[in-house]
């Protein structure tokens, strides 16, 4: 239940936003987070945005994952 | 001109496909057969890990040597039989609506459950928004519309917005039963109980709100390794080998591999939320009995919308049902198989226990990925 989906930012009306997950659209509210533009990715719970998505900590959690993956192919 | 649909698809799955690279996935796996060498014991908390766990295959994928435990972390399994036959005895005062998340409506209740009392004709809905409900008490001001509050950090949140949106429209029909509960007291009871856990996969969603500081207890009191994860399983592999790095060095500590989603002092307009209109309270978990500060109940201030105190209707205590094992299920000490009536007398299409009700329910999520 504490399951929350990567979405995309399309328009932010107030406090709510339109996002796209997978091309479904869906309304996220945003009375738990601030500072939301469109093009970010939010983490969508029951219908309230919770937490954006870092583009830049996601780059750096794959690049480390990928160096894991390197090192054990040698 | 159309694009191929693939394409769309790729964009549009952003931060999920990446995760679910089988390459990277062998290579994680790779990895922990090469460094872990003792015997290892952790505990997935959430529901949402276990299921990711068994969807994706992943226990096949460990060396022998680490087990995982499944925890407590399913909001609907953990609910008390005393708040459902709260919530049912609720639905048949007349004039009220009942909204409610999806999967609580089936779980069974000392006597019915709330598909029952739908089925007899009581107004009982399911909503996907918490917003829903103060729409419809704002929409039906000759109805009283209680919500069901069930759901750990993440989503006690959206349940106190519900409140101070309703404060602030004036309604006096919009009422919350409020089963909220917190996550750090009862990962600290059971390790306090003796459950031989040596580190936690952490919930990420739960760390997303409250931030990682709830943890440091865990580290530094018990001494266990604490990981907060994602739900992909790249994620809970990479968790998975951080904890055993930790172990493996004798040097337990709180770490974030759900990096992209999860900062540090956690998300503070929800926080703050949460702490202007609930306070702890000490809260029963179905099998595990009462817990100190475990639970979060509606501050004097929003007492209007409290509806323990507006219905005031005390239903008797019950006991859980017979032969259910959930409660040891929940606390890692017994497994699906361990109990006799599952897969037999209980399966999700006819649930006992409120275990194989949630789609993230240990004994269903057994059920679906059983070989
Ligand atoms: S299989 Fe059913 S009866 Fe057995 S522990 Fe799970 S929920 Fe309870």
């Amino acid at each position: 239940m504490c399951l929350a989906i990567p979405a995309k930012v399309i328009t932010v009306d107030g406090a709510s936003a339109l996002v796209t997950i997978e091309d479904v659209e869906y309304r996220a509210s945003l009375l738990l987070l601030d500072d939301v533009h469109p093009g970010d990715f939010v983490m969508l719970h029951a219908g309230f945005a919770i937490e954006k998505v870092d583009a830049d900590e996601a780059a750096e959690t794959l690049r480390l994952l990928n160096e894991i993956a390197d090192n054990s192919h040698q | 001109m159309k694009l191929p649909i693939t394409v769309i698809n790729r964009s549009a799955v952003q931060y999920i496909d990446e995760y679910r690279k089988k390459d990277l996935i062998l290579a994680l796996s790779a990895e922990l057969k090469k460094i872990s060498s003792k015997e290892i014991t952790l505990m997935e908390v959430c529901g949402g890990h276990t299921m990711a766990i068994h969807r994706f295959g992943l226990l096949s994928l460990l060396p022998a040597n680490i087990r995982l435990l499944s925890g407590p972390g399913c909001p609907v399994c953990v609910s008390s039989q005393h708040f459902l036959d709260t919530a049912i005895a609720y639905s048949k005062i007349p004039g009220t609506i009942i909204t409610t998340y999806g999967d609580l409506i089936r779980v069974p209740g000392s006597n019915g459950s709330l598909e029952k009392e739908k089925a007899n004709g009581h107004d009982i809905r399911i909503i996907y928004s918490t917003l829903e409900a103060v729409d419809l008490a704002r929409e039906n001001p000759d109805k009283k519309i209680v919500f069901l509050g069930i759901g750990f950090e993440t989503t006690a949140p959206a349940t106190a917005a519900s409140i101070v949106e309703a404060a602030k429209a004036g309604l006096n029909n919009f009422f919350v039963l409020s089963a909220h509960k917190v996550m750090p007291p009862v990962m600290k009871a059971l390790v306090e109980e003796g459950v031989k856990i040596d580190g936690f996969i952490a919930p990420g969603h739960v760390s997303a709100i409250t931030g990682t500081e709830i943890y440091n207890d865990l580290a530094m009191k018990y001494g266990l390794g604490v990981v907060v994860a994602g739900f992909e399983p790249v994620d809970l592999m990479q968790a998975i080998l951080m904890l055993v790095r930790q172990f493996e060095s004798g040097r337990p500590a709180v770490e974030v591999q759900y990096q992209r989603v999860v900062q540090g002092g956690g998300n503070k307009i929800a926080r703050e939320l949460l702490s202007r209109v609930f306070e702890p309270k000490d809260d029963r978990w179905r099998g595990l009995g009462m817990i100190p500060l475990s639970g979060l109940k509606i501050r004097d201030e929003f007492a209007e919308f409290d509806a323990e105190r507006h219905f005031n209707i005390h239903v008797p205590e019950s006991s859980e049902p017979k032969g259910c094992i959930c409660g040891s299920i929940l606390r890692g000490l017994k497994t699906p198989a361990d109990c006799g009536l599952f897969a037999s007398r209980c399966t999700p299409a006819d649930p006992v226990g409120a275990c194989m009700v949630s789609g993230e329910g240990t004994c269903a999520t057994y059920y679906k990925y059983r070989s």
